[in-house]
């Protein structure tokens, strides 16, 4: 087991990684879930990550529309909050999600999907993230959505 | 009716909704008080390969799904539903290797808007992973043309 890196130090070096040199692979392994529903990092600005969901005919949940499955959205945006937190913040540890709160505004259309978040509150155990999510035009977001999430501190003292 | 249009949805689901092929939830359960379907486990779904944690967006997509059917279940008959909003409490980790259960149902409904409740489950249902409360829309399909009167349509 010695001779693999532990995964603080894992995690450290994907984040180094991503902040160096805009390559995300490294910290997205760490949630293959993410990159599963084929989740992008675009750190154009290393200062606000973007959070891109190239659309495919998989993703789709209402195949009529056809629009995309709310589900999906929900678990985009929880992706994009747990993303943004891994490459904003020097956490150890994935963060683990406490609970998630999504207004769908509008139906998310077979398109490209991005997303956007903010840290409005940082404590040192709990963290509080807003997501928003669009499409064609950010001032129509397809959803709102809000996070808490529980960050490595608390998990070291068995929370 | 009511049979017919429970067995047409448990046929159906996967097809009308193509993330739930891709993901595997199968529908257990179809009634009018509920319906309960089941998330075998893939390695994909893991959130935390540190902690061996199932990402709980995972979860979200299973309970946004099930509210969907449960929903149609109860209003029994094809219309179409749109989630407005819903909040989910992990109330414990989930772990690797086991099937997610999810169980929803409508306990309020009026002529356009529905709430429902949910729960996920691994090996007990007294011992939920996630519980979730939404809210959910009666589509008018008269001023919605994208809306398919086929069952396809009615699934989101």
């Amino acid at each position: 087991m010695s001779a693999q890196p532990n995964p603080a130090m894992k995690m450290e070096q994907a984040r180094k990684l991503a902040r160096e040199t805009r390559d995300c692979s490294a910290l997205l392994a760490l949630v293959p879930y993410a990159a599963w529903i084929g989740l992008r990092i675009d750190l154009a600005d290393p200062a606000a990550p973007v959070l891109h969901l190239p659309f495919k005919p998989s993703l789709i949940g209402n195949a009529a529309l056809p629009a995309i499955h709310g589900g999906v959205v929900a678990s985009f945006m929880e992706s994009a909050a747990l993303m943004h937190l891994l490459l904003m913040l020097d956490e150890q540890r994935v963060p683990k999600s406490i609970d998630f709160s999504i207004d769908y505004l509008r139906s998310a259309h077979a398109e490209d999907s991005w997303a956007s978040c903010s840290v409005e509150r940082l404590g040192r155990r709990v963290a509080q993230v807003q997501i928003r999510c669009w499409q064609g035009d950010h001032a129509k977001p397809v959803a709102l959505a809000r996070a808490h999430f529980l960050l490595a501190a608390d998990a070291a003292t068995g929370g | 009716m009511s049979q017919k249009f429970f067995d047409l949805l448990r046929a159906s689901y996967r097809s009308a909704v193509p993330h739930v092929g891709e993901l595997g939830i199968e529908l257990t359960r179809v009634g009018a008080d509920g319906v309960e379907g089941i998330l075998p486990y893939r390695p994909e779904f893991l959130g935390d390969t540190e902690r061996g944690l199932i990402h709980t967006g995972v979860i979200t997509t299973l309970i946004d799904s099930i509210c969907g059917v449960a929903l149609l279940a109860h209003i029994g008959q094809p219309g179409r539903v749109a989630t407005l909003d819903l909040r989910v409490d992990y109330l414990r980790p989930s772990r690797p290797g086991k099937t997610l259960v999810c169980r929803a149902e409508c306990y309020r409904l009026t002529g356009q808007i529905a709430f429902l409740r949910a729960s996920v489950w691994q090996d007990d249902p007294a011992e939920p992973v996630a519980s979730c409360l939404a809210a959910f829309m009666r589509v008018n399909q008269a001023v919605d043309p994208a809306a398919s009167p086929v069952l396809g349509g009615a699934l989101r």
